[in-house]
């Protein structure tokens, strides 16, 4: 569904992303593991065709993003928290984006229900706490009912309730035939969640699996994802 | 309701890809749904009528020299300056209009939903064009009738039908919309609400100052060419004189900024990475 092929980013003098392919398959979430700053971020602004990447290309359904002809329809994206306009209401802001897709408001309503936020749909999306915002983007991305979901650190800010909500989402996503590709640098909710593995380290690949089989190599995903990053990590602190 | 009925036929046409009316409807829905848009509205009508009148009631024709009397220009006088603050506010909207999307994020919401960056900044551009034209208009118009009411007998008033009075209105009206295109490019290749706020300031109020410690052959030479220059001597007055633009010449100078301001926004939303 997602197939990248040589992707390579340099921003002035240091290589964000390294020569990486990998590919994203319908029917399953896979999970996109890296340190802080392995490039997982740019990565995914490099699949919405938002950066441009210096070499390598990606195709999504085999057309690159540009050639999309109803982005929101093909893939729903949540890159960061909080990008919106805080003066805008949810409503208005999710009514705005389905407008550029000729996606009708009933959807719009639905949307806001599947998320939770029905309720808080006309207050200004800039006064909701980061769990809110969180939960307006993934609806702002199940918008187009899109067959390819990539999110980036979609757990972030929610509560318990709200990371077991997300997760059994992303699993029904995917068991109705969808690609999800997520982000995050929480192994644990990468455990419970995905299926596939890309695991990346100062914008390399360091290996394209599954959970169970990189689990099985060190007893645990965490210790195991620790021995395949080990020595790619850009920050790290000392007791 | 009404909306609801257009998305759906808008959806049930055989259109198979957005367009510039699906991505005009989305940049109609964001401008219309901040507050700050329709703040900018609410002071532009206030300036343009409110310093009209004022100016007005305070002309002074009977305490003029009578050599100066002919030159006096009703029409001028009661548009002209509720245009100062317009073309601040103007091209204030204009660059927040985009300037907001990146210092939200919402940015790559709308790549996201609309990869052709050329597209999204002409569906920007059309509707704050229209709006900014249309209130430009009005306000206009409202500043010169209120302008002629608020005129004390003996200065002479001006109507709509004398030579040169409604062309003189039309443009007016017309000049704070272009403004407006030239901050939303700025805004566009600049980014930053500060930065390209500063540059719209320094093109309408810094350049005309800049130019005026030279000698008059140099102002001659390079303020007609100005924007706020074009509206003070050209657009605005009933009978420009030389070396001042003729009203269409300077219009299509002011069309021709403004397009280029466009082209080069568009330019660098396409080149630099969201």
């Amino acid at each position: 569904m997602i197939e990248a092929q040589g992707l390579v980013k340099r921003y002035r003098s240091t290589l964000a992303v390294d020569n990486l392919s990998f590919d994203v398959r319908p029917g399953t979430v896979t999970g996109f593991l890296g340190p802080n700053g392995a490039g997982k971020s740019t990565t995914m602004r490099m699949i919405m065709g938002l950066d441009r990447p210096d070499a390598g290309q990606v195709r999504i359904g085999g057309k690159r993003y540009g050639e999309l002809r109803w982005p929101l329809r093909e893939v729903g994206a949540l890159l960061e928290a909080k990008a919106f306009h805080p003066g805008r209401t949810a409503r208005a802001h999710l009514t705005a984006l389905a407008a550029s897709n000729a996606i009708g408001r009933e959807r719009v309503d639905e949307v806001l229900a599947i998320t939770g936020i029905e309720k808080a749909a006309d207050r200004r999306a800039g006064k909701f706490s980061l769990g809110m915002s969180q939960r307006l983007g993934i609806a702002a991305a199940l918008l187009g009912d899109p067959r390819v979901l990539l999110w980036d650190e979609p757990a972030n800010g929610l509560d318990p309730e709200g990371i077991r909500w997300i997760r059994n989402l992303m699993k029904n996503l995917a068991v109705q035939g969808r690609a999800v590709l997520v982000a995050s640098h929480l192994i644990s909710e990468i455990a419970n969640a995905a299926d596939e593995l890309i695991v990346i380290g100062q914008g390399r690949l360091l290996a394209q699996t599954t959970v169970a089989r990189l689990s099985a190599r060190a007893g645990s995903l965490e210790e195991a994802f620790f021995q395949v990053t080990g020595g790619v990590t850009d920050y790290s602190g000392s007791l | 309701m009404t909306n609801a009925t257009l998305s759906h036929r808008t959806a049930g046409r055989t259109r198979n890809r957005y367009g510039f009316r699906t991505v005009a409807q989305m940049e109609w829905r964001k401008l219309r749904t901040v507050r700050s848009t329709w703040f900018v509205v609410g002071l532009f009508a206030a300036g343009m009528i409110g310093l009209g009148v004022l100016a007005m009631t305070h002309e002074g024709y009977a305490q003029l020299p009578v050599a100066e009397r002919a030159s006096f220009d009703p029409v001028h006088d009661s548009i002209f300056i509720g245009l100062l603050p317009g073309q601040l506010l103007a091209g204030v909207l204009g660059v927040l209009t985009v300037t907001s999307d990146f210092s939200s994020g919402m940015i790559r919401a709308t790549f996201a939903a609309v990869p052709s960056r050329p597209l999204v900044l002409a569906a920007k551009a059309a509707v704050l064009g229209v709006i900014m034209l249309a209130a430009g208009e009005v306000f206009t118009l409202l500043a010169f009738f209120a302008g002629q009411a608020a005129l004390q007998a003996p200065a002479p008033h001006a109507a709509l039908g004398q030579p040169g009075v409604l062309r003189a209105v039309l443009l007016a009206g017309a000049y704070p919309g272009l403004i407006a295109m030239i901050g939303l490019g700025l805004g566009a290749v600049i980014r930053h609400a500060a930065g390209a706020i500063c540059a719209v300031v320094a093109i309408e109020f810094l350049l005309p100052l800049l130019v005026a410690p030279f000698g008059t052959s140099v102002q001659d030479d390079v303020v007609r060419f100005l924007p706020e220059q074009i509206a003070a001597l050209s657009l605005t007055v009933v009978r420009p004189d030389a070396p001042a633009l003729s009203p269409g010449a300077a219009f299509a100078l002011l069309c021709a900024y403004a397009l280029v301001a466009l082209a080069g926004g568009a330019w660098a939303l396409t080149r630099r990475d969201a």
